[in-house]
């Protein structure tokens, strides 16, 4: 084991086998002052970015007709925890099209998640 | 007490704190090293040793240099570094051990290596020279100007600074915190950057002039409203 995979290792979280098209609750804590709370941001994973502790995923939402998108560090420790509540078929790795559509074209069929 | 130690650059990564800051950080494969050769005030002048790094790979030497570990009684290393002694603690002697242990979570550290070569480079990159116009009509990009006056003194003051080699030279970063020592790997991780390609050789000592180490400030919770 390399060096770098060593320091690593002891930094990566668990977390669920995501890919593009799943909807996922991520349960973010935020803290207010000394109080700490946890914050749920529901939304479709757009796109994943590997690399051991540097992983990120992209998720997407639309807010009051706003789409909202936030890049989360995979193994942060503000990650409570990640759930996937859907899956859908996509042909993409990276779901950067769902920007330009809204409303009905942006639906997905179901899929499975077998990643 | 010894004030450094050899190492290799390994790579970069990132670390996480508990509260989720994110630091870059240079992993360094520092020691074990093996002290070739005690100084002392008598016969040297002044207080140091010199370190050898021991890796896998046995190192070449040629007879001179076999002599002076012979001397020593310690296996030919490939690269010996000298670092300084700070007053205080047990003198070290021939073949004593240097491990990363010496440095502390949160201490200051200098690494200093070789930088990476940048090849023949213009006076824009290696001097920071401003240039001119790219656009506008100008005829005058990356040159870099005036050299000097004519006739007199008919030749360009020395020291003129001018394109040519850049990088590749002995560097030193100053003041990274230690993020990490672990003892069992031999592995030392600082905070940010570090001179050199990965693989390449440095030495890690204790800040020469350390920065103070700045405490998080806590936000304190508004009065009043709720």
């Amino acid at each position: 084991m390399g060096a770098i995979d060593l320091v690593e290792k002891s930094q990566l979280a668990e977390r669920p086998a995501m890919k593009a098209g799943d909807t996922v609750k991520v349960h973010v804590k935020v803290r207010e002052g000394d109080k700490e709370r946890i914050q749920i941001f529901e939304g479709v994973v757009i796109g994943l970015h590997r690399g051991g502790t540097r992983a990120s995923f992209t998720v997407r939402k639309v807010s009051f007709g706003q789409g909202v998108e936030r890049i989360f560090p995979l193994h942060s420790p503000t990650i409570q925890k990640v759930e996937v509540t859907r899956s859908a078929k996509v042909r993409r790795a990276k779901l950067y099209y769902l920007r330009d559509l809204k409303g009905k074209a942006a639906r997905m069929k179901e899929g499975t998640n077998k990643a | 007490m010894v004030t450094g130690i050899i190492g290799r650059k390994v790579g970069m990564t990132q670390v996480f704190d508990p509260d989720g800051t994110v630091h870059p950080a240079t992993v360094i494969k520092a020691g074990p090293c093996v002290v070739v050769q005690a100084k002392n005030a008598q016969s040297d002048g002044y207080e140091a040793v010199q370190l050898g790094l021991v890796e896998e790979t046995p190192a070449k030497t040629n007879k001179p240099t076999k002599g002076h570990f012979k001397k020593a009684n310690v296996p030919p290393t490939r690269v010996r570094r000298e670092v300084k002694l700070a007053p205080g603690g047990d003198p070290l002697n021939t073949g004593d051990q240097v491990l990363v242990n010496i440095f502390a979570n949160g201490e200051r550290v200098d690494v200093i290596g070789t930088g990476r070569g940048k090849g023949f480079q213009g006076v824009v990159r290696r001097h920071h020279f401003a240039g001119g116009a790219a656009t506008h009509g100008s005829m005058f990009h990356r040159a870099p100007g005036s050299i000097g006056a004519s006739s007199f003194p008919s030749r360009v003051v020395k020291g003129m600074r001018a394109a040519g080699r850049m990088g590749g030279g002995r560097v030193t970063t100053r003041n990274l915190k230690v993020l990490r020592v672990d003892a069992d790997n031999h592995l030392l991780i600082v905070e940010g950057s570090v001179p050199g390609a990965p693989t390449s050789y440095v030495v890690v000592r204790k800040a020469v002039a350390a920065k103070r180490i700045k405490v998080a400030q806590v936000e304190k919770p508004k009065k009043g409203k709720k």
